[in-house]
């Protein structure tokens, strides 16, 4: 694996990827981790398999004492704080490897969620937004684990629209704090957290964060939840019932707190794609050994077509999904390493510069989610009747991946995000969204002949280039029906969101495998044909939703002179994919998990 | 005390191996990761250092990418490293490796220096011992506990059959380590982080050229080993069958 540490590069804008073409060099992928990123992985992934994995059992039946003593010990490797700053006891390290351990940690997604309640939206609403007293209080001992973090913004009643919350604050007549009272619900780590950020509103209309100790009076924790998944984790209302909080454990601006709220989950969610391939490559690891020794009509299961075409499938996904993962933090380095991180207003300038990646974040979040329900189902298919039994890794993993598209932002909501904020910055002119789709409508009326490439993986970053124009094509000519009135349009947003992810998957895979190639052919083997695999299944997704957006936006000629530009965007030659599976699938079998080479 | 390990990068456990052109090593195309007894050899120094203070000094030769092995000894707490760096070291013998070990420690006084029992790839067990030889220092191998007495250290040895030995030596010395004797500790972040500070030492070929001589052993050409597995299926009356398969335990596998 080559050494080659990120040179910083000029800063590339949000969602520009739809637009301008990148080339090989402009993307970070696991093949440029440092050595140190390298050892990290190998501390993250020890841990995972020496202290996590061994107690599963006792973390499913809710021995949280478990699940505590791990979190103390992880902060003791300095796992927990990689995004703390040193001046707080935290390691202080790029985003490329909280990633890194987050996808390490993900070997079993109980204490995964744990974890990353903990690290994420525990810690980070204080990193980014606490004042140094509170930082100081607080910080250090969440680093090392001493005490637990969770966060509690959903109610009964209010989970993506979380400004409709119910929780009132007021302040109480000497001035010294805060009274809450209200219920919040599903809050990840609530069993056994010791800090909790609640949000509440001041005069029932201010919103507000607060930092609340477990200890304060008037605070205390409802019943478990009877989950379908991630069992090993818990998961709790609380009760606030005349909660006293002193005034300076207010966070952040009085009624800002809906900064706060979504800003957590923005800097947060890359992570969880992050932890959904690593969750990925476990169950695929588990697929490939039993097909391997389960045998049918004489051979074992793995020699078989149909179980080989799940298998490199599912590889392919996992590729793809480091892919875009790893590009997108490398991204994000990029840019944080251009801000002077002592000078005032820092914290404000990295949220800002997290922010500028909202998009892409969205996307890892919708796609890795969906990848790994799909890797987890085709999971439990190779194990047939064992995987629907509770003896087999395969149904815990089956009902664990589920929650992944519904918490940090529904996939629905974060779909939305997705084509909305594209369409905003299109609006505002950030984006040349518009001149974009103006140029493509020119091209092809005149006729104009498509762009070549050259070099490796010439005809992959043509469908790439093809498929960013069949995008631009059904957002224009949504655009033009719809106007303004577009962001009502769930099901067009949404069906333009689709092809905006694939978009970005398909980029990320191809310009990955063709840095290996340009590096090595040999070892590029594998990752061309995952890519090619990809592709082809991608186009037929974005052929798809483009036909679904321009028919319900035209009608009569015009949808017919419409569909007839759309068949000639998505013109692309069929390839062999029985083939490429059969080559994947091939080496994942021989390795006995998922491998590059 | 002052503590040298020796450590080697070897491809890891489940690499698929894959012949070089000329058959007579693997394709260099291979994930590689720390000699196991090594990991513990350091972990064993580390231990020694924590208990009777002194300095940890991780040694390897191979090409840049050995540098990993380094990197890890040094953020699991080594105070320096010494990298021998040539790709030409790969192909050396036991004799000629510990000659380029002799050479680069030259101007250093270790208390100890420790290897692991063997290599996971070429398996010698070899190395420590010749290198002992080199610097006339005693050696003990297959080392499962070290105590300080005194001036000298008493050792504990793996025999076979469950038998072990307890040897008194004086230092300086050479041991080589049993895997598994003690638990590995995780490189911290903190300790990560920290290693990229610590001193390296390079040492090219050139500079310790002069101490080797030809390689007496040479790797003429390397086999994958066939898969063969014959079933057979004996069939009959059970009486029948054990006959059949005395039979065949006498006369075939040659067993009985």
């Amino acid at each position: 694996m080559a050494t080659v540490s990120a040179t910083p590069k000029s800063k590339i804008s949000g969602g520009s990827f739809l637009l301008e073409n990148r080339s090989a060099s402009d993307v970070f992928t696991p093949e440029d981790f440092t050595e140190q990123h390298q050892l990290i992985a190998q501390t993250a992934e020890d841990f995972a398999a020496n202290e996590i994995v061994p107690n599963i059992e006792k973390m499913e039946h809710k021995d949280f004492s478990i699940s505590r003593d791990l979190l103390k010990k992880a902060g003791e490797l300095g796992l927990s704080s990689a995004e703390i700053p040193e001046v707080y006891g935290g390691m202080e390290l790029d985003k490329v490897t909280a990633s890194i351990i987050a996808d390490h940690i993900a070997k079993y997604a109980g204490f995964a969620t744990t974890w990353g309640g903990h690290t994420g939206i525990g810690t980070l609403p204080i990193v980014y937004f606490g004042s140094e007293e509170q930082k100081k209080k607080y910080l250090p001992r969440l680093a090392s684990g001493e005490i637990v973090g969770a966060y509690a913004l959903s109610e009964a009643s209010s989970g993506s629209d979380a400004l409709n919350c119910r929780a009132r604050a007021e302040l109480s007549a000497d001035g010294k704090y805060y009274v809450l009272n209200g219920e919040k619900m599903w809050i990840t780590n609530a069993g056994f957290a010791d800090l909790f950020t609640v949000f509440a509103k001041i005069g029932g209309e201010k919103f507000t964060a607060f930092l609340v100790e477990k200890t304060f009076p008037g605070f205390s924790i409802g019943a478990e939840e009877h989950k379908m998944g991630i069992r090993g984790s818990s998961t709790c209302p609380l009760i606030l019932n005349d909660c006293q909080a002193p005034v300076e454990n207010v966070l952040g601006e009085i009624g800002k707190g809906h900064v706060i709220a979504f800003n957590i989950l923005n800097v947060g969610r890359f992570k969880l794609g992050a932890m959904c391939v690593g969750g990925a490559r476990v169950s695929l690891e588990n697929a490939v050994q039993y097909a391997k020794q389960r045998k049918a009509f004489g051979k074992v299961i793995a020699d078989f077509g149909l179980v080989r075409e799940k298998i490199a499938s599912m590889a392919a996904l996992i590729f793809v999904g480091e892919s875009l993962v790893y590009r997108t933090v490398g991204m994000m380095d990029d840019a944080l390493s251009q801000i002077d991180k002592h000078a005032p207003g820092a914290d404000k300038e990295t949220r800002k510069a997290i922010e500028e990646y909202a998009v892409e974040c969205s996307i890892i979040k919708v796609w890795g989610s969906e990848m790994i329900d799909y890797v987890v189902d085709e999971t439990v298919q190779i194990y047939g009747g064992y995987g629907f039994v509770e003896e087999y890794p395969a149904e815990r993993a089956y009902r664990d991946a589920r929650i992944n598209r519904i918490f940090e932002g529904t996939n629905e909501i974060n779909r939305l995000i997705i084509a909305g904020f594209l369409l905003k910055r299109a609006a505002s002119g950030q984006l040349p969204l518009m001149p974009a789709i103006k140029k493509l409508m020119d091209e092809v009326m005149s006729g104009a002949s498509t762009e070549d490439f050259e070099g490796p993986l010439s005809e992959e970053r043509k469908l790439v280039s093809s498929a960013k124009n069949l995008t631009l094509f059904a957002a224009g000519v949504a655009s033009q029906k719809y106007m303004q009135s577009i962001q009502d349009q769930q099901e067009v947003m949404g069906a333009i969101a689709d092809m905006v992810i694939e978009v970005y998957a398909m980029e990320s895979a191809t310009l990955r495998a063709q840095k290996i190639a340009e590096q090595s052919a040999s070892s590029a083997m594998l990752p061309i044909a995952m890519t090619r695999v990809y592709l082809s299944q991608a186009m037929e997704k974005m052929e798809s939703a483009a036909r679904k957006v321009v028919a319900a936006a035209a009608d009569g000629d015009t949808l017919r002179a419409q569909s007839a530009i759309l068949r000639r965007l998505a013109k692309h030659d069929p390839i062999n994919t029985i083939q490429l599976r059969q080559e994947i699938s091939q080496k994942v079998i021989e390795r006995g998990k998922y491998a590059l080479n | 005390m002052k503590i040298l390990v020796c450590m080697k990068q070897v491809p890891q456990k489940d690499a698929p191996l894959k012949l070089n052109e000329a058959g007579t090593w693997i394709r260099e195309d291979v994930s590689y990761e720390v000699n196991e007894p090594d990991a513990f050899a350091l972990e064993e120094a580390l231990r020694q250092k924590e208990k009777h203070g002194g300095e940890v000094v991780a040694i390897t030769a191979g090409p840049a990418r050995s540098q990993q092995v380094l990197r890890e000894a040094l953020a699991k707490g080594a105070d320096r490293a010494i990298h021998l760096e040539d790709a030409g070291f790969v192909g050396l013998d036991a004799l000629n490796v510990a000659r380029a070990l002799a050479a680069a420690i030259k101007d250093e006084q270790f208390d100890l220096i420790f290897t692991g029992l063997q290599s996971d790839d070429q398996g010698y067990a070899q190395t420590g011992v010749v290198l002992a030889e080199l610097l006339g220092w005693p050696h003990a191998t297959i080392i499962m506990q070290i105590e300080r007495t005194g001036d000298g250290i008493r050792v504990k040895r793996e025999l076979e059959a469950g038998f072990f030995q307890f040897v008194d030596m004086p230092l300086p010395a050479v041991l080589t380590i049993q895997s598994g004797i003690n638990k590995l500790r995780y490189a911290t972040l903190i300790g990560i982080k920290q290693a990229k500070n610590k001193p390296m030492r390079k040492v090219t070929m050139a500079e310790v050229q002069p101490a080797l001589g030809p390689n007496l052993q040479k790797v003429e050409r390397l086999h994958v080993p066939q898969k063969t597995r014959n079933t057979e299926f004996l069939e009959g009356a059970p009486a029948e069958i054990a006959k059949k398969l005395v039979d065949k335990l006498r006369n075939e596998a040659r067993v009985l």
